[in-house]
C-alpha cells in the first residue's frame, strides 16, 4: 500500500479502531483462549487430548445426537425454505401467494427462548398438537407422546429457522431475471421442473450462506435443548453449561467447545469447498 | 382439432383438485406457524387446565396479577432486562457509529475484510466463548453485574449495528456532504449536521435491533449474570423448568410483543436502498 493512500485514511481507521478493539477483546480472546484450554490437564498443568478422551467417554452419545439433531434439521430448513421461496416466486395465484408471505415470516424475530417455551407447551403430551390431532381422530388418546426429546428440538429448530432462511432464498428468486422462467413456462415445463432445474442452481450460494448460518445458529442454541430435552441424551450445549456450573470443569467444557466449533469450521470448509467446484467466488 | 375442444376438459378437473391442495398446504402450513402461538396465549389466560381437558377447565387473569407482584420477581427482570438493553444500545451506537462511517467509505482499505470481521462473533457457537468470557470477567469482578452482562450483550448485537450503520451511511449521496464543505462546514460540522441526520432512520433501525438482541439474548447472560442478574429470559427458563405453564407464557408474551412490534415496523426504518446494502 502506497503510504499517501494510508496516511489519507488513516482518520477513518481511528473511527474503526474501537469498535475492532471491542470484538478483539471480547470475542476473539476468549474464542482462542477457549481453543487453547481444550487441551490443558489441570492435574498436571500439561498439555494433552486428556479433556477429549474424558468429554468422549462422558458425553459421546451426546455429541453423536447434537450432529445428528442440526444436520437432520438444516436439511428440513433447506427443502422447506426452498419449497416456500419457490412458491412466493413461482406461484401463480396471487392471493395465496399474498397469504403465504404474511404467514411465514411470524417465528423469525421470535427469540429462541421463547419459541422452546411455545413448543414446550404445544408438543408436550397434553399440549395442542396432540388435543388437534385427537380431537381428529388421527391418533387414539392412548398413543399420545411427548415430543420433547430430540424430536421437539429439531421442531424448533425448524420452525424458527426457516423465516431466516425463506427470507434470504426469496429474495435471491426476486432478483434473478424471469425471462429464462417464463419462456421454460411457455414451452410447458412444470413449475416443479422450473424449481429445480433453473431456479435452485442460480441461487445455490445464498442457499449454502443460509443453511449454514442456520447450522451454525442451531449448534450454539442453548436455552432450546435446556428446556425441550428433560434428562439425557441432550445436546452439547446443556453439558458445557453443566460441567461448568456443576464442576467449575473448564477443561471438559472447552473440549465440548473445540468439538462445536470444529463442526461449524467443517460446515465452512463444505461451503468454501462447494464455492470453488462451482467456479465462482462464494458470495 | 380445434383449439377450444383440446385442452379445457382435462384442464379444470386438476384445477379444482389444485386449488384445495393449495389451501389444505397453505391452512396446514398456518397452524404449523400459528399453532404454537395460540397455544402459549391461551395458556396466559387459563387459571385451571389439566390432562385430558382440550381447553382450560377455568379462565382468567389471576396468574397476571401473581406475576406482576414484586416479590414474583418478573418485574424486577423487566426492569433488569429494559436497563441492559438501554446501556447496550448506547454502547453499540457509540461504537458502531464511527465504525459505520468509516466502513461506509469505499477507499477504506481492507474494507470488506473489517466487515467480516465483525461477523465472527455471529459465525462461530457462541456458547463456549461465552463460558470463558465469563471465566476472564470473574477476574474483573463483571460477573453478576449489570455493566459484564451489557458487554457481552453488546458482542453480539455490533455486527447488527455496524453493518447497518454503514449501509445507513453509504446511502447518502455525496453531493449533499461536499457541498456543506464547499460552504465551509468543517468534516465534523458536515457530519453532524448533514450525514448523521439523513443516516438516522438507519441508525433508528439498527438500535432497535440492538434492543431486541439484548432483550432475547440468553446464554450470555446465563453464563457472565450469575448469580446477581437475573433477565426475563431466565426468569422464563426459571418458571418453565418448575413447571409453572401460566408464569412462563406471560413472561413469553412479555418477550414475543416488542419482537412482532419490530417485525411489523421494521420496513418503516429501515429504507429498500439501506436494506439492499447492508453487509456489503
Amino acid at each position: 500500500m502506497d503510504t499517501p493512500r494510508l496516511r489519507k485514511n488513516l482518520p477513518l481507521v481511528a473511527l474503526l479502531l474501537p469498535a475492532l478493539l471491542m470484538v478483539g477483546l471480547l470475542f476473539v480472546y476468549p474464542l482462542l483462549f477457549s481453543l487453547a484450554y481444550a487441551f490443558r490437564n489441570e492435574g498436571t498443568g500439561g498439555w494433552d487430548l486428556s479433556n477429549f478422551t474424558k468429554a468422549f467417554a462422558l458425553y459421546g452419545a451426546d455429541v453423536s445426537l447434537t450432529i445428528g439433531v442440526t444436520l437432520l434439521s438444516t436439511a428440513l430448513v433447506g427443502v422447506l425454505a426452498v419449497a416456500v421461496a419457490g412458491y412466493l416466486t413461482l406461484g401463480e395465484n396471487p392471493r395465496a401467494v399474498a397469504v403465504l408471505r404474511w404467514i411465514y415470516r411470524w417465528p423469525m424475530f421470535i427469540p429462541f427462548v421463547v419459541a422452546a417455551q411455545l413448543m414446550r407447551t404445544f408438543l408436550a403430551k397434553s399440549g395442542m398438537l396432540n388435543n388437534t390431532l385427537m380431537s381428529l381422530g388421527l391418533i387414539e388418546p392412548l398413543n399420545a407422546m411427548s415430543l420433547l426429546d430430540w424430536r421437539g428440538v429439531v421442531v424448533t429448530f425448524v420452525w424458527k429457522q426457516l423465516p431466516f432462511a425463506a427470507l434470504l432464498i426469496a429474495g435471491a428468486m426476486a432478483s434473478m431475471d424471469r425471462s429464462l422462467m417464463e419462456s421454460a413456462r411457455g414451452l410447458g415445463a412444470g413449475r416443479l421442473r422450473i424449481l429445480i432445474e433453473i431456479v435452485l442452481p442460480q441461487v445455490s450460494a445464498t442457499v449454502w450462506v443460509s443453511l449454514i448460518l442456520s447450522f451454525v445458529t442451531m449448534l450454539s442454541a442453548l436455552s432450546v435443548p435446556m428446556m425441550i430435552i428433560a434428562g439425557t441424551p441432550t445436546m452439547i450445549t446443556v453439558d458445557m453449561a453443566w460441567r461448568v456450573n456443576s464442576y467449575g470443569d473448564y477443561g471438559v467444557a472447552n473440549a465440548l467447545g473445540f468439538i462445536s466449533f470444529a463442526l461449524s469450521g467443517a460446515a465452512a470448509w463444505f461451503y468454501l469447498r462447494q464455492g470453488v467446484r462451482e467456479g465462482g467466488k462464494p458470495a | 382439432m380445434t383449439l377450444s375442444q383440446y385442452p379445457l376438459p382435462r384442464y379444470q378437473i386438476p384445477g379444482v383438485v389444485g386449488t384445495l391442495v393449495r389451501y389444505a398446504l397453505i391452512g396446514l402450513f398456518a397452524a404449523a406457524v400459528f399453532g404454537p402461538l395460540l397455544n402459549m396465549l391461551i395458556w396466559t389466560v387459563a387459571e385451571a387446565w389439566y390432562f385430558p381437558a382440550k381447553l382450560p377447565l377455568r379462565w382468567g387473569f389471576a396468574f397476571w396479577t401473581k406475576v406482576f407482584r414484586p416479590e414474583a420477581g418478573a418485574m424486577k427482570a423487566l426492569y433488569t432486562s429494559m436497563v441492559i438493553a438501554c446501556l447496550t444500545v448506547a454502547l453499540s451506537l457509540v461504537l458502531a457509529i464511527p465504525a459505520g462511517y468509516a466502513l461506509s467509505k469505499r477507499s477504506l482499505p481492507l474494507r470488506s475484510l473489517f466487515l467480516l470481521f465483525f461477523l465472527l462473533p455471529q459465525a462461530f457457537p457462541t456458547v463456549a466463548v461465552h463460558m470463558n468470557i465469563a471465566r476472564i470477567f470473574y477476574g474483573f469482578g463483571l460477573t453478576g453485574t449489570i455493566w459484564g452482562v451489557m458487554l457481552v450483550h453488546a458482542i453480539q448485537g455490533l455486527v447488527f449495528a455496524v453493518w447497518i450503520a454503514s449501509a445507513a451511511f453509504a446511502a447518502i449521496g455525496e453531493e449533499q456532504v461536499e457541498a456543506a464543505r464547499n460552504l465551509g462546514a468543517t468534516p465534523l460540522r458536515a457530519f453532524m449536521t448533514v450525514s448523521l441526520p439523513l443516516a438516522a432512520p438507519g441508525l433508528m433501525a439498527s438500535a432497535i435491533f440492538v434492543f431486541l438482541i439484548s432483550l432475547d439474548e440468553f446464554s450470555g447472560t446465563f453464563f457472565v449474570g450469575v448469580p446477581d442478574i437475573r433477565t426475563l429470559p431466565l426468569t422464563m427458563l426459571n418458571a418453565a423448568l418448575e413447571g409453572n405453564y401460566q408464569i412462563a407464557s406471560i413472561t413469553a408474551l412479555l418477550l414475543l410483543v416488542p419482537s412482532i412490534l419490530f417485525m411489523l415496523f421494521v420496513e418503516r426504518f429501515l429504507k429498500a436502498d439501506v436494506l439492499a446494502s447492508v453487509g456489503k
